[in-house]
């Protein structure tokens, strides 16, 4: 089985249809079309980008490239997770915490994932890195965000709770104990979700790929199978990084409630 | 026995004060709204980013842990604040004697929070505190919302508090309401969050 081509018309007619949505959501006043076509062609610039620049990494196969790739891939992601705070921890710590549990997360086990599940030789071959990293980062990081977001947004709404077990004597891991389990809960749930409903409601992204390229449906259910995986593990370990760290700067040295370290 | 003793401690936006408070003493705190007096005992409690030390009997503020500092120094803040449903789990070990000085049956623990009234709470919050067994007492206009009959019964209950444990106290309020059967009594009042005038009978 060979993978049937794209021609452009094939894409543009696509494409239409979503122009069709951006002309109905005109006519009816959704205000989302502009929205919605600038989204559009982002990804269609992004991913015909993405294109060109594995075809020259696929052939060259140089770990600093790649490297390079990868900590693009990071920065972005980590931008994405400050962007999508209401309230983020104002100074390096809005970037520099979910950026860096991404890291922590998504890049372990992208490594474990090629040495040791795969075994792929050499590891950094990037037909598989980029792909199984893309996925990770892309799953811990709504995970992050989500779990990230519902910390500092509870302890904001909650922060008289919250002071008033600091005042009868409770350490600051009491005080915020709460918080922290609903915004680690609330991290999870997309991907528990995405695995109770895998196969039978949805068909995963990455195995209606291989599908479609010609695998046999056994191995593409296999690697799926193997990146849910991960991504729950990547995405529960990420958010609790998160999650420490954050709670952890909402506190100082003498256990206060720091809310002024978040922007208001 | 304890006596409180405040060394140039500087709340956010405020100047300096200085003072002691022996064991067993209260100082009144007064002054218009605004004028500093929450600051002050959050600050001394150590809830907000401040200068300066505070001293209980021996033990030094910033040689204990921050939770351990509070646990000793018991504040009571104007308002209280409950995070969990039920009265009873705020607080382990619940002074049944004391709720009922307070005008509480023992089966008040099992009550919502959110039926209670703003001077149930009140009052409530006082016997959570003092269940922690505090050393000195930092009590923020603890009589305000409570009508005369409930006013009696705190003030009743603080002052066999403060007799039995010699806790030296602040009683921050806008009057003296019956603050006058208290033994030791010295006056602070505040101003643009800074000391106006103090009367000190120990000092």
């Amino acid at each position: 089985m060979e993978l049937i081509p794209l021609s452009a018309l094939d894409l543009a007619i696509a494409a239409a249809l979503v122009g069709l949505l951006a002309l109905l959501s005109w006519l009816l006043h959704l205000r989302v079309g502009r929205r919605l076509l600038i989204s559009a062609a982002r990804s269609t610039v992004q991913l015909l980008l993405l294109g060109l620049v594995l075809k020259t990494l696929f052939a060259q196969t140089s770990l600093p490239l790649l490297g390079l790739m990868a900590l693009v891939m990071l920065a972005v992601a980590g931008y994405e997770v400050m962007a999508r705070q209401q309230r983020r921890f104002r100074g390096p710590w809005g970037y520099g915490l979910g950026t860096l549990s991404m890291f922590l997360s998504s890049f372990t086990i992208t490594l474990v994932a090629l040495t040791v599940v795969i075994q792929v030789k050499p590891w950094y071959q990037p037909q598989y890195l980029i792909p199984l990293l893309g996925m990770l980062l892309g799953n811990t990081m709504s995970g992050i965000a989500i779990a990230l977001d519902n910390l500092t947004r509870t302890a904001w709404e909650q922060r008289e709770r919250i002071e008033a077990r600091l005042i009868l004597g409770h350490s600051w891991q009491q005080a915020i104990e709460g918080a922290r389990r609903d915004a680690l809960r609330s991290g999870l749930i997309p991907i528990i979700n995405a695995m109770t409903t895998a196969g039978i409601v949805s068909l995963p992204g990455m195995m209606t790929g291989q599908i479609l390229a010609g695998s046999p449906p056994m191995e593409a259910a296999k690697y799926q199978l193997m990146i849910l995986l991960l991504i729950a593990a990547g995405t529960g370990l990420g958010s609790m990084a998160a999650v420490w760290g954050g709670s952890r700067r909402l506190f100082d040295e003498r256990e206060r409630l720091r809310l002024d370290r978040l922007k208001g | 026995m304890f006596r409180l003793e405040i060394q140039h401690l500087q709340p956010p936006g405020s100047s300096s004060y200085s003072l002691r408070v022996p064991s067993g003493c209260t100082c009144l705190v007064q002054g218009p709204s605004g004028s500093g007096k929450t600051l002050l005992l959050r600050s001394i409690a150590d809830l907000d980013p401040n200068r300066g030390e505070v001293i209980l009997g021996d033990i030094r503020r910033s040689e204990v842990p921050a939770h351990h500092w509070r646990r000793l120094v018991g504040y009571l803040p104007a308002e209280s604040h409950w995070w969990e449903d039920r009265v009873g789990d705020h607080q382990q070990k619940w002074p049944l004697d004391l709720l009922a000085t307070l005008g509480f049956e023992p089966d008040v623990l099992e009550w919502s929070v959110a039926r209670l009234s703003t001077g149930e709470r009140q009052r409530l919050a006082l016997a959570r505190l003092l269940a922690n067994e505090p050393r000195a007492l930092l009590l923020d206009e603890p009589v305000a919302n409570l009508d005369a009959d409930n006013a009696e019964r705190v003030l009743q209950v603080v002052h066999r508090y403060q007799t039995t444990q010699h806790s030296p106290m602040f009683w921050v309020s806008h009057g003296s309401e019956g603050t006058d059967t208290f033994s030791c009594i010295g006056r602070m009042w505040l101003r643009h969050n800074g000391v106006e005038r103090m009367e000190l009978p120990w000092s």
